[in-house]
């Protein structure tokens, strides 16, 4: 069963009461909130998602609701709870879908080490990944967006990549794709057809806003994909994009430097992005135009 | 086996006390123990635990990923914090001081039972206190910085307590906690620092570090346990100690020179505690021939029956599936006992002013 498919009250029901158990990739998360805009959230950007039923094993039991304090009430806010631990102080009310959506990210690049954790976005075409290591203002997630929505690429993450140290192969984990002030409208202008969630204002990020994942990141969620470019994105206003060869010592430490978990795998993950790196193509990208990076990113994809 | 709520409550116990039983876990038993195990800080021991019996492959696939995933960290934690006591061993080199590694470092260094996935990130370290300033100043010239930077907190470190402010490390961020007694200057027992460095045994590996001698890593983590105002890894605690005298139960006189060590050390409470806990909540095998031997030196009858139902609740994961009403209440009563037992009654209520007027300032940024 996928989420659009639970009557409202059903999904109203889960989130109140022993909670959603929501399948993204290899993890399923118990969520429990009793706030309208965490449900509206879910049904919209999860739609496709599926909900794992009854009793079982949840890697992660999250809850995203009202603090048990005054703050309930006066100058709302809104708290993050894992396992009952509240590991991040509480955010303004109206930030409770973003606030799950944060959490998140923290409990899989927190727990899951049973992978390597890169911050990147990774898409998929022909059985081979695009592996975009960035930090946050990079212009990696509205490319990414790009890619996904408009050029033809399977989505994986628009935000963590998992590498299994083993087989060497990107795991997916589908989720909502998150947009950032200036790019929020310019998804919506580049791709119209897309769902969008509401924009949430003065977040610590900025202006936030979601985008539904395109249907193949869930229906292929179970496809992992060999590695096979990784490119450093950067955005620069004005300028034409361009996509130049990098040295590969550059691109393991770029690697290094965004991984989350880099030091729990020891010699095992010095290994495994060796491998990485030897067997993909690496480059740095400056854009400005989307249609211009798609069309690049088509090219590259073609050519080898 | 599927279990009821009261099964709930028991189950990071049962796990610790057979850890055989784990084969026979459903899928929701172990939905409930992960996380129990995960606020325990205690996710880790029961992967190392089941590795050690050769079972962990038997474990479900969801909850094994958990499992090795802590270990793995638990693993990292562990070479890191060998790597962090070369800097400590090269800065503390022209001091010629000999320091003591207390708790996590001192198992792991020593390859004891309790090192088996004990998760710690601070190195805890023993030097006499006339060594001290020494000591912080050559960490500081390597690169230790110290916190808790208001005079209030400076002071009430370096004059009441028992440890420097934490040093952190200004490139690596790791943390040192530098030790001269395992207890306040201003507590009401007072074991002697001079007694316990006298009798510390060196390490061949690290060298230049040693660590306690038996009996006194015992009563030290008994002291840790009991009388720590934050109780938040207390299980964990219990589980270590647990180890630790199953570890040490078969050397030759080793519980007559336990309790006669408590003795001479002024730790006789700690230790009947220590003893009684981890007997009846972990089956730790303490010879019946320990408990007589500290006699009447323990707490009467109704000062234990009052003991039992405290730790009976602090003494279990700080998860909703494994607490009650009176969780709260308990946790607070032992605080209000671990800082009574820390200070005199006009330094307590001192202390405890000026650290509720800075309630009002704001609270620090987002983690």
């Amino acid at each position: 069963m996928i989420v659009a498919e639970l009557e409202p009250s059903t999904l109203n029901r889960y989130l109140r009461q022993g909670g959603l158990r929501l399948r993204t990739g290899p993890v399923v998360v118990n969520i429990e909130s009793t706030l309208p805009a965490v449900r509206k959230g879910i049904s919209l950007l999860y739609a496709q998602h599926t909900v794992e039923n009854g009793d079982g094993f949840s890697d992660f039991h999250v809850c995203v609701d009202r603090p048990n304090s005054l703050r309930r009430w006066i100058n709302r806010q809104v708290v993050f709870r894992f396992d009952g631990a509240e590991p991040f102080t509480p955010l303004p009310g109206n930030q409770g879908f973003a606030m799950l959506e944060w959490g998140l990210n923290w409990c899989v690049s927190n727990h899951c080490h049973q992978y390597l954790i890169v911050h990147a976005a990774v898409l998929e075409r022909d059985g081979r990944a695009l592996i975009l290591p960035a930090p946050s203002g990079s212009g990696k997630s509205t490319l990414c967006a790009a890619l996904a929505f408009a050029g033809g690429w399977r989505l994986l993450s628009d935000e963590l990549a998992l590498i299994d140290p083993t087989s060497g192969h990107v795991v997916a984990l589908p989720r909502p794709v998150s947009l950032k002030n200036a790019s929020i409208d310019l998804m919506r202008t580049f791709a119209p057809t897309t769902v969008f969630s509401d924009v949430v204002h003065e977040t610590m990020k900025g202006e936030v806003a979601y985008a539904r994942a395109p249907v193949d990141t869930n229906l292929r969620a179970d496809e992992p994909a060999v590695p096979a470019w990784i490119v450093l994105p950067r955005y620069a206003q004005g300028a034409a994009a361009q996509l130049q060869p990098m040295s590969r010592a550059r691109a393991f430490m770029a690697l290094v430097d965004n991984a989350f978990n880099y030091n729990v795998h020891g010699r095992n993950g010095f290994a495994a992005f060796a491998t990485l790196i030897e067997r993909s193509a690496c480059h740095q990208f400056t854009y400005s135009s989307l249609p211009e990076a798609v069309a690049v990113f088509d090219r590259l994809a073609r050519s080898e | 086996m599927t279990l009821d709520a009261a099964g709930c409550k028991d189950l990071m116990h049962h796990a610790l006390r057979r850890p055989q039983v784990l084969a026979e876990f459903s899928l929701s038993d172990w939905d409930v123990l992960i996380r129990q195990a995960r606020r325990s800080g205690l996710l880790a021991r029961i992967g190392c635990v089941l590795e050690a019996q050769g079972s962990i492959e038997t474990v479900p696939s969801a909850p094994r990923a958990h499992l090795k995933a802590a270990v793995a960290l638990g693993e990292a934690q562990h070479a890191e914090a060998l790597r962090e006591l070369a800097s400590i061993d090269h800065a503390l080199a022209p001091t010629g001081v000999r320091p003591v590694l207390l708790k996590g470092a001192a198992y792991v260094a020593a390859g004891l039972l309790p090192a088996m996935g004990r998760m710690f990130t601070d190195i805890d370290i023993l030097v006499p206190k006339s060594r001290l300033a020494e000591v912080e100043a050559a960490l500081m010239s390597q690169g230790w910085a110290t916190t808790h930077h208001s005079p209030y907190d400076q002071r009430y470190y370096r004059q009441w307590m028992h440890e420097l402010p934490p040093l952190r490390h200004i490139r690596r961020g790791t943390v040192i906690d530098v030790h001269h007694a395992i207890l306040p200057q201003t507590a009401r027992l007072k074991p002697s620092s001079a007694k316990l460095l006298a009798a510390a045994r060196p390490l061949t590996e690290p060298p230049r570090f040693s660590v306690l001698c038996a009996t006194d890593m015992v009563l030290h983590s008994m002291v840790h346990l009991f009388h720590n105002d934050d109780q938040s890894h207390s299980l964990r605690d219990l589980s270590d100690l647990d180890l630790l005298l199953r570890h040490l139960a078969g050397s030759p006189g080793f519980w007559v020179d336990l309790v006669e060590r408590a003795r001479e050390l002024d730790l006789i409470r700690p230790l009947f505690y220590g003893l009684r806990y981890t007997s009846t909540l972990l089956c730790t095998p303490v010879p019946a021939s320990a408990i007589t031997a500290i006699g009447a030196d323990g707490p009467g009858s109704l000062v234990t029956a009052i003991s039992d139902r405290l730790w009976g609740r602090a003494l279990r994961p700080r998860h909703a599936s494994a607490t009650d009403a009176w969780t709260p209440l308990v946790l607070w009563a032992l605080q209000a006992r671990a800082h009574w037992l820390r200070m005199p009654p006009a330094m307590l209520l001192r202390h405890l002013t000026v650290k509720a007027l800075r309630l009002h300032q704001p609270a620090s940024a987002n983690a």
